[in-house]
């Protein structure tokens, strides 16, 4: 190509973004092949491509992908059924609220990692004790914004649902939870973000088992800086996607109800 | 726009007459100190069925309020509202509403919308959908049955709300303050509209606003309120063939009548 062919290229907006992962990778090559570096540590990209495909020709890639992925979603699942219902209970309920919403307050500002300690001695080191940490993960910001979405649903609405003598479940089913949809699949998506950051955490801190983090974890105590960096172009790529399917739900909600995206 | 419509839904309007009698409300202060606010004092009125009656005043005449006690949305009042013979109590089907803001569902399209109206209608499935598009076709919108609440400009959004709250043939219809939030030339064109399809529902309608022109143009009568307390100072009966004409010089004279009021309380 021309250069004058690359340059409008370039200059289309859909190709500006790759110009400095492609500059940068051009550079570490450059790095790699003329030793600017004499630490073992600085692998060529040539040598994490090598890796990669021989991770993923003999299976370990997938074995480790999907036990990953497998946490994953159920810990993400369980989490949010979980915290839908409990999202529902404290945000329909007073009573409920007033009982268990300052109990709720004060565990969900405990920082997620320190659960691990309480959840290694109850649940050992093993998948049982990595999806409960999970599903904790996803569980607080499902319920937080499950229950705001509920209370906040407009007032004037609601005196719409009086008006045409709207009964009790008629009001929940066909105004409250419509109305409350969009934060509610916020806080699903925040749970989706937080579940895939703390399924990486938990390989880190519950160490046994398989696991796309261990490889990393493997990676870096054997000094094979291209299994680590494998392993976090991987983790990279799987949180794109799963944000990227988020993404593209929340769109189509956000299309319904009219709200414009920033 | 006005075209002939066959009540064919075999739905009979319940027509009586709408007696407003001895309604007061006060407000108590919850700061602490004894204050009142006499938000209405012993207002009466008698509405006739089928008559088209404005309410005008300035802000804090409590025209509002007295809607939302009619409505049933508030029940903390003296006095008693009645609808023919029966007092009311609470919401019912038979006394609809237009917000200021149209308070469709954003989630629901336009016939979805219309048809919450006839959400609790003791009408079989066919009859609501019949009910349903000849409203949307008396408000013109035939062309957007399929359109969200935020695909239509304001104007149109008002009218949905105005098919919602005809749809199950209330014996009155509420209005409160409906064009306030649309531009002028918007508003004047639903007036007229509205005028139509008053005269072809023959529904009684209690029209609330602050514009004095619209509540001429519209009313058969106006009532005119004034605050602190919120009274009904006077009603001026508008003798006037419809359709009116603004520039008519006995509609500017009624007009600048009713105007008068307002000039001494300022």
């Amino acid at each position: 190509m021309s250069a004058l062919a690359w340059t409008y290229k370039v200059s289309n907006k859909r190709y500006r973004g790759w110009v400095l992962p492609i500059l940068g990778v051009a550079v570490w090559w450059l790095a790699a092949n003329q030793g600017w570096s004499t630490s073992g540590l600085l692998v060529s990209p040539h040598k994490v491509a090598e890796t990669a495909w021989s991770q993923v020709a003999s299976g370990q890639f997938w074995r480790a992908i999907s036990a990953s992925l497998a946490r994953n979603l159920s810990g993400f699942f369980i989490g949010t059924g979980l915290g839908l219902i409990l999202g529902c209970l404290l945000g329909f309920s007073r009573l409920f609220e007033r009982l268990v919403g300052p109990s709720f307050n004060t565990f969900k500002q405990i920082s997620l990692f320190a659960w691990i300690p309480l959840i290694s001695v109850w649940f050992g080191l093993g998948d049982v004790a990595k999806v409960v940490f999970l599903s904790l993960a996803a569980l607080v910001p499902v319920v937080v914004n499950t229950c705001d979405g509920i209370r906040n649903v407009p007032g004037n609405l609601l005196e719409v649902a009086r008006v045409y003598r709207f009964t009790r479940w008629q009001t929940v089913i066909g105004v409250m939870l419509p109305a409350a949809l969009p934060s509610i699949f916020t806080g699903i998506y925040l749970g989706l973000v937080y579940s895939w950051l703390a399924t990486i955490g938990a390989e880190y801190l519950l160490v046994s088992g398989d696991g796309i983090g261990n490889t990393l974890i493997d990676g870096s105590e054997h000094f094979m800086m291209d299994l680590v960096l494998f392993g976090m172009v991987v983790i990279g790529l799987v949180g794109w996607a799963l944000n990227t399917l988020a993404r593209k739900v929340e769109r189509r909600i956000q299309r319904l109800y009219g709200i414009t995206p920033r | 726009m006005s075209n002939a419509l066959n009540h064919s839904t075999g739905y009979v309007p319940h027509k009586n007459g709408l007696r407003l009698e001895n309604i007061s409300k006060r407000f108590v202060s919850t700061a602490g100190d004894d204050t009142q606010l006499q938000v209405l004092d012993n207002v009466q009125l008698d509405i006739e069925p089928g008559e088209f009656i404005t309410i005008v005043g300035a802000s804090g005449c409590g025209k509002s309020t007295l809607l939302r006690l009619i409505l049933g949305l508030d029940e903390d009042y003296d006095g008693r509202i009645l609808l023919g013979e029966t007092p009311i109590h609470g919401t019912g089907l038979e006394r609809g509403i237009v917000f200021q803001d149209h308070r469709l569902f954003p989630w629901l399209t336009v016939e979805q919308n219309v048809a919450v109206g006839l959400k609790n209608a003791p009408l079989s499935g066919a009859q609501k959908r019949e009910a349903v598009t000849e409203h949307i076709k008396l408000v013109g919108l035939q062309d957007f049955v399929a359109s969200y609440p935020h695909q239509i400009s304001g104007g149109m959004a008002q009218r949905v709300a105005i098919a919602r709250g005809l749809v199950n043939r209330p014996s009155v219809l509420l209005l409160d303050e409906p064009f306030g939030a649309l531009d002028a030339l918007t508003r004047t064109r639903l007036q007229r509209e509205l005028q139509h399809i008053w005269q072809h529902e023959k529904i009684t309608m209690v029209h609330v606003t602050h514009d004095v022109d619209e509540a001429v143009y519209l009313g058969d009568r106006v009532v005119v309120m004034q605050p602190n307390p919120g009274r009904i100072r006077r009603i001026v009966d508008i003798d006037l063939p419809r359709p009116r004409n603004r520039s008519d010089a006995r509609f500017i004279a009624l007009r600048d009548d009713v105007l008068s009021d307002f000039a001494e309380l300022s």
